[in-house]
């Protein structure tokens, strides 16, 4: 019985973690129909910056949370303008080799900037140790991921469906022509769109920082896994992006525990199946070319 | 008394909660041209993107010929025998005026699984490209880049590509849409010889009334989905129902949602 | 008149570099080999990306099969190396069969993504499953015994593999060629500028993917299996995609528009790399940078940008 309940409160954890970071390579699909290599690397940047203030300038784990995040959201309003804005108009596959052009730059930057060596983040004191749940011991800091990840499930779900910023944002995924023609500055809504999910990634990097060893391949691994995510539960779908990161976090938390030997492939595999039968992924449309 | 070429039975797209299409019946027949008039969102483009296998109807059935075609993909429908033209130009825009029409033969006559030809010294394609281009009369821009040219030409183009794959049912969507006066009476000539030869069924969609009543047989008019009326050129004229559905929807044109 | 003066420029090319070894020192030898190989690797991968409009962000994974299959016919069977070299072009294909099949039904962003995951699926595989590719150590101690076919030579001799290479290249090269010039290469070239109305005319877009996907594969299999007795070592890296991204740039580099743009690609990646190299390690940044510079502004590449100045302007 404790197996399964660590082996579930394992998967949730990791889950709503990669919720909270390929919900943001969504978001930006669905309103720029571009896919964010980069992605990941901003998830990673969010990481070393959190350990830089941390670490370096002796910030709480709390100002680390709010400001990392802020930081590599104005990078990416930053490589927007700089770069991204050439692109746009263009082809999708420029977009794509752009992006990903941005990843390398990234990657490397940070081999440079932090080094290749391990760099590590302790949780702040209020979170460290572990709480009796579920019949076992489990870390406070896993509990603390869940609720964030929550917190942020309940706020996009607002931000999308309540507030004038979400439809907005719909109405330029749905149609950028007519939204366009309704006076909506599109031109701040992409910028806009594209520093909120970089904005996600990196909440994502600072919060899974302690839990795991900051080194250079971390957006890579990252990277795969919101791919994963996104395809198995359906490119441009909010629930789609959910339920893949359940999905996922459920093979590893299973995986990892049951299943250790072929844990890397499983992933790979389950996504494999759902093309199978649903190329669309399990809740989204129009993939097929 | 022949057979039809195309039944469609009770004919119906619905996306989500808008119902684009609603119970369409139509029986044509073989070397017709039947005309099918509406206001933008009519239901039009739905209709033939069903025919031509580019939706699936969520009801309804369609024959082509005796044979079901109801959701075949799109390329599966071309080999039976049915070709379409788009509203927006649909070509290859990198390559020549020629080369365009040379895919489509190359594509129908099979020689597009020869992995070692050179498709440039295939003279026989190249023949019956120039072919198709001299009956729509643009065989002198053979050699231009297919972007460059005037829209005119680009959906005369088109037109060549779409007779390119001899097909038996021709569906043409807005053909002369945004083509000078000169051009849409070149074209509308050129359809009419086509059509009077015999050799092809047409269907054509078209807002300008000159051209639908110079060249229909018959003529359907949609209207929000459904099938309004179905008759010759003259009963259409005096109905009085597609009088106000018609011609007191154009004003609402703007209003009304695209066709998906 | 001018397709005369870019045949001769090209026979000048090829005698120079059969010449080579004459010449030049070994160091030109190794450089060139190495941009041969590559070449090769990026040709295949325009085959699905400048003339079929396919993005791969994974083509590294056939590449890098090619490598192992060669390694482990060497290692295991030692077979003759025109023998291990179908051996990889048969195992890149099948794979590139299996990984097609469920990426080329997508639309390009799926693509783009499904590629790079599966290659670095293949990577983990390479990666973990120690017994047969010895893990991140990679496969080494091959050695090459005969060419096959009866023909004598001395593989070891790095002038004497520099030939080999140059000639297979060249012939798979050609093979090539006639496929992109052939109706199926016009295909190709038709679905990247308007699938849909390839459809309409009637055929199997995703077939015409499939196939396309399949023989860049098994092209960028046998460029592996040139490559591991070259670098005497497979390795994980190979499957990388840090290694797909090399096709990617190359082609771009040199211009995914003409056949040759990939091979001048090479040259221009690999002596770039070389010279970068010498004074820092941080050579993927570098790539990174020209990556984006070229993507914004130079999209059509150096070969592409020269040739459509050179034959538009000068008529």
């Amino acid at each position: 019985m404790s197996g399964i309940g660590a082996a579930l409160l394992n998967s949730l954890d990791i889950g709503l973690l990669l919720f909270i970071i390929a919900v943001g390579l969504n978001i930006v699909f669905g309103v720029l129909n571009i896919i964010n290599f980069a992605h990941g690397a901003l998830y990673m940047l969010g990481a070393y910056l959190a350990f830089t203030l941390i670490n370096l300038v002796g910030m709480p784990f709390w100002a680390a949370l709010l400001l990392a995040p802020i930081g590599v959201a104005i990078l990416a309003v930053i490589i927007d303008r700089l770069l991204l804005r050439f692109i746009y108009s263009r082809d999708v596959a420029d977009s794509l080799l752009l992006t990903f052009a941005i990843l390398l730059i990234i990657n490397e930057s940070v081999r440079v900037i932090w080094g290749s060596g391990i760099h590590v983040v302790q949780p702040p004191q209020l979170l460290s140790g572990s709480m009796e749940l579920l019949g076992s011991s489990v870390s406070t800091y896993s509990l603390f991921v869940i609720v964030v990840g929550l917190l942020l499930l309940a706020g996009l779900w607002y931000l999308f469906n309540r507030t004038r910023v979400g439809r907005i944002m719909r109405a330029a995924a749905l149609d950028r022509d007519m939204a366009e023609a309704l006076c909506i500055n599109t031109r701040m809504v992409v910028t806009g769109v594209f520093a909120f999910g970089a904005w996600l990634a990196a909440v994502g990097g600072v919060v899974a920082a302690p839990m795991r060893a900051l080194d250079p391949g971390m957006g890579d691994k990252i990277i795969i896994e919101s791919f994963i995510v996104v395809v198995i539960g359906g490119l441009g779908s909010f629930p789609g992006a959910l339920l893949g990161a359940i999905v996922l976090g459920l093979i590893h938390g299973f995986g990892g525990r049951y299943l250790p030997e072929v844990n890397l492939l499983l992933p790979f595999l389950g996504m494999a199946l759902v093309l199978l039968f649903k190329p669309n992924g399990i809740m989204g449309k129009g993939a097929t070319a | 008394m022949s057979k039809p070429i195309l039944t469609i039975d009770n004919l119906t797209k619905r996306f989500g909660g808008v119902t684009a299409v609603n119970g369409i019946n139509l029986e044509v027949m073989p070397k017709e041209t039947i005309a099918i008039i509406g206001p933008n969102g009519a239901g039009k483009t739905t209709f033939y993107n069903m025919v031509s296998g580019r939706m699936l109807p969520t009801e309804g059935k369609i024959t082509l010929d005796g044979q079901d075609i109801t959701g075949l993909p799109p390329h599966k429908i071309s080999r039976l025998g049915v070709s379409r033209s788009f509203q927006i130009n649909n070509i290859f825009p990198e390559m020549t005026v020629q080369e365009n029409v040379e895919v489509v033969l190359s594509a129908y006559h099979g020689h597009s699984r020869k992995l070692f030809n050179i498709a440039s010294r295939n003279t026989g394609i190249q023949q019956e490209a120039v072919e198709y281009l001299k009956r729509l009369g643009i065989d002198g821009l053979r050699d231009q880049r297919a972007e460059v040219i005037s829209y005119g030409d680009k959906r005369l183009l088109e037109i060549a590509m779409v007779l390119a794959t001899q097909p038996k049912l021709v569906l043409l969507d807005e053909p002369t849409a945004g083509m000078t006066p000169d051009e849409t009476r070149r074209t509308t000539k050129l359809v009419k010889s086509l059509a009077d030869s015999g050799d092809y069924t047409f269907l054509i969609t078209e807002h300008d009334m000159d051209v639908v009543f110079n060249l229909a047989d018959r003529i359907l008019v949609m209207h929000r989905g459904e099938k309004l009326f179905a008759g010759t050129p003259e009963e259409v004229k005096n109905h009085p129902e597609v009088r106000v559905a018609y011609l007191g929807e154009e004003e609402e044109d703007a209003v009304e949602e695209a066709n998906p | 008149m001018k397709t005369k003066i870019l045949m001769g420029l090209l026979a000048v090319a090829i005698a120079g570099l059969i010449a080579v070894p004459w010449i030049a020192s070994y160091f030109y030898i190794f450089i060139l080999t190495e941009i041969l190989i590559l070449g090769l690797f990026a040709a295949s991968f325009n085959l699905i990306f400048g003339y079929t409009g396919m993005l791969s962000f994974g083509h590294a994974a056939f590449f890098g099969i090619g490598s192992y299959a060669t390694a482990l016919v060497l290692i295991h069977l030692e077979w003759p190396f025109l023998a291990c070299l179908l051996v990889s072009m048969g195992a890149s294909a099948l794979l590139a069969l299996v990984i097609g099949f469920l990426s080329v039904r997508l639309n390009e962003v799926y693509f783009a993504m499904l590629t790079l995951a599966f290659g670095m699926m293949v990577f983990a595989i390479a990666y973990q499953w120690r017994s047969v590719t010895n893990g991140s150590d990679g496969l080494a101690g091959f050695t090459l015994g005969s060419f096959g076919l009866g023909v004598d030579l001395i593989l070891g001799n790095p002038a004497v593999y520099y030939h080999v290479v140059l000639v297979i290249v060249a012939i798979a090269a050609v093979v090539l060629y006639l496929i992109c010039r052939s109706s199926f290469g016009m295909i190709l070239k038709a679905i990247r500028q308007n699938p849909e109305r390839v459809s309409f005319a009637g055929l199997n877009v995703r077939t015409y993917r499939l196939v396309a996907f399949v023989i860049a594969g098994s092209f960028a299999g046998l460029a592996g299996g040139l490559m591991a007795p070259f670098l005497r070592v497979a390795s994980p890296e190979l499957l990388h995609w840090s290694m797909s991204a090399e096709p990617v740039l190359m082609a771009i580099l040199g211009g995914t528009g003409y056949f040759l743009g990939p091979f001048v690609g090479s040259a221009v990646f690999v002596l770039l790399e070389t010279w970068i190299t010498s004074f820092t390690e941080s050579w993927m940044l570098v790539l990174g940078i020209i990556l984006a510079m070229m993507v914004i502004f130079f999209r059509k590449g150096l070969l592409g940008t020269a040739l459509d100045w050179w034959l538009e302007v000068k008529k």
